[in-house]
């Protein structure tokens, strides 16, 4: 029996975080593609840290930044009526959280690459400057947002200690198929281990094929 | 007219104008590498920081007692860029388009009466990165135009491009500036694209405005020699056409009832009037009119000047041809051996390989 219940909130999870991350993360990108000096670097490294951090560091920060008693924990109750930790809600701020520098980087590199000469261009024809971003860069970004949008969405459904710290194991709110493999494991359940596991392999597989396939000529740069 | 009082200051590098440029015409920026000319039209079109007062008639673009700073997108400059810079995502028609679309408000200029005067309309569809380096400039010009500049800047424009491509380049820039009554800016090193095309000159080095004045004067001024390196001071002949050799490739000009011979790529428009320009060193003279010679031009006038280069084995001689004037650049000693003196006849040897007229 396939758990179509974790497939689905897994696919959710990393749709989500993807799009929030695109909203969030192409103005930071920007920045940093254009910004120069010491505050640079340090957003730089700070954006890095997912990259090298264990999830667990992450995930028990975001654990005890989430929890009722902080002022966002907090906030959100007041909101929603309900806890922060252990919902969805928890699981897409730790995925964007985790994931940003999947998001940042391939779009820093590309907006980098662009230089200012098409910045320059596009002004003297008299574009603004949010003009010439949606009618230039983006365009001329495009390589660069689709290795993005795939690395991160992969990445996302890859993730496994940051969730579990934050989302535990709540079937159909914060069960993932990574978290599912794990107590099928654990319950040697191995069946159904295989199914989800073999899911996950050639679906990782065939996006970073069609990512380094399609990608001759703008590299994946990661750190 | 273009105001202009400006600072800037980058790295090692200070750049200050305090200058006045016509408002109308071709005026051309000529100096050596790295001597700001760039710069220059950088800060103009806001492009690069500065201080100071940016003017252009009754509009002001930078004053920094008043604070004003009006961003790039919003000067109604045009640029060409020494490389094109043609969006590569969009086609030829495309990037037409986008600077149509964002068109300064109040312009004249129609959208088939550009595409006619730069020859574009086989190339619409085409893609920007399959198209030849003077074919990207005439995109890029005509691109600058359908913004509606009320002063177009080209910055080194030719300097891609080869020999034959740049002659047909800047016939058509001189032509579209001339149709569309467009003032512009041409930023230059070379010395003979300024001859052809401007009829204003400003020399700049070291970030300084040396000297602006019509083209002749400054063509004429010795400090250019200081400048290029070399002897490349020269005078324009004003010539009208009027014949084409296509066996030997030549192009017939009359200057002042005498003949000359230009080798020529394309054939000259006939009975257009054309500037020569026609570098001292190019000429020699002699005192009788040499037979069995290879130069094929030999214009007579009189010798009206006799000027030596001090610390240098050369003179300076000024021919005078009817209403206009020639130089030529020659050793002291043949001055002497010659015999020369200020009133004499001289026929003046030009070498028909230094003649760059195209347009």
């Amino acid at each position: 029996m396939i758990e179509w219940s974790a497939i689905t909130l897994t696919l959710q999870l990393a749709g989500v975080s993807t799009l929030v991350l695109l909203v969030l993360g192409t103005p930071l990108a920007w920045w940093l593609a254009r910004a120069d000096g010491k505050l640079k670097t340090t957003i730089e490294t700070l954006t890095a840290l997912p990259l090298v951090l264990p999830p667990t560091v992450l995930g028990f920060y975001l654990l005890i930044f989430l929890s009722p008693n902080t002022p966002l924990g907090e906030f959100w109750f007041t909101l929603t009526g309900e806890h922060l930790t252990f919902s969805f809600s928890a699981l897409v701020i730790a995925s964007v959280v985790y994931s940003l520098p999947f998001m940042v980087q391939p779009l820093q590199g590309a907006f980098e690459s662009l230089g200012r000469a098409p910045l320059e261009a596009a002004a003297s024809l008299g574009a603004s400057p949010l003009d010439t971003f949606i009618h230039v860069v983006l365009p001329l970004s495009k390589r660069g947002y689709l290795t993005a949008v795939v690395l991160t969405f992969a990445h996302t459904i890859g993730e496994f200690g940051v969730v579990l710290m934050v989302g535990g194991n709540i079937p159909e709110r914060t069960r993932v198929i990574s978290i599912a493999i794990y107590e099928h494991v654990e319950t040697l359940n191995y069946a159904q281990a295989h199914t989800l596991a073999a899911g996950l392999l050639l679906f990782s597989f065939i996006v970073l094929l069609l990512v380094y396939g399609g990608n001759k000529r703008a590299p994946i740069r990661l750190g | 007219m273009l105001n202009l009082n400006i600072r800037a200051q980058f790295q090692n590098f200070q750049l200050t104008i305090d200058q006045q440029i016509p408002g109308k015409g071709i005026s051309a920026i000529f100096g050596p590498s790295g001597s700001g000319k760039s710069t220059l039209l950088r800060c103009i079109a806001g492009f690069q920081a500065c201080q100071g007062l940016i003017q252009l008639g009754s509009d002001t673009w930078l004053d920094s007692t008043g604070k004003i700073n009006v961003p790039p997108h919003q000067r109604p400059v045009g640029y060409v860029f020494q490389d094109a810079r043609l969006f590569s995502h969009l086609s030829v028609a495309g990037n037409l388009a986008f600077a149509r679309d964002r068109a300064h408000a109040g312009g004249l200029l129609n959208y088939p009466d550009v595409i006619d005067s730069l020859a574009l309309a086989p190339l619409l569809n085409r893609d920007v990165l399959a198209l030849s380096g003077g074919e990207q400039q005439r995109v890029a010009l005509a691109r600058t135009l359908l913004t509606q500049p009320r002063l177009l800047m080209l910055d080194e424009p030719l300097s891609a491009l080869d020999y034959a491509r740049k002659a047909e380049l800047l016939a058509l820039i001189k032509s579209v500036c001339h149709r569309f009554e467009m003032p512009a800016l041409f930023v230059s090193h070379a010395i003979d694209e300024v001859a052809q095309l401007a009829s204003y000159a400003l020399v700049i080095d070291n970030g300084r405005i040396q000297t602006a004045a019509n083209t002749e004067r400054v063509l004429q001024d010795p400090l250019l020699h200081k400048l290029t390196g070399r002897f490349e001071s020269g005078y324009i002949l004003h010539c009208q056409v009027t014949g084409y050799d296509s066996h030997f490739q030549l192009s017939q000009l009359e200057c002042e009832g005498q003949t000359l011979q230009i080798p020529v790529t394309y054939p000259l428009k006939n009975k257009s009037n054309i500037p020569l320009f026609v570098r001292a060193r190019d000429v020699s003279v002699a005192t009788e009119l040499p037979e069995h010679i290879s130069t094929r031009n030999v214009l007579t006038g009189t010798l009206s000047r006799i000027e030596p280069l001090p610390q240098t084995p050369f003179a300076e001689l000024t021919i005078q041809l009817g209403e206009q004037q020639l130089g030529a650049r020659i050793t002291r000693a043949a001055v002497a051996a010659l015999s020369l003196t200020v009133g004499a006849k001289v026929h003046t040897l030009i070498k028909s390989a230094s003649f760059d007229a195209d347009g």
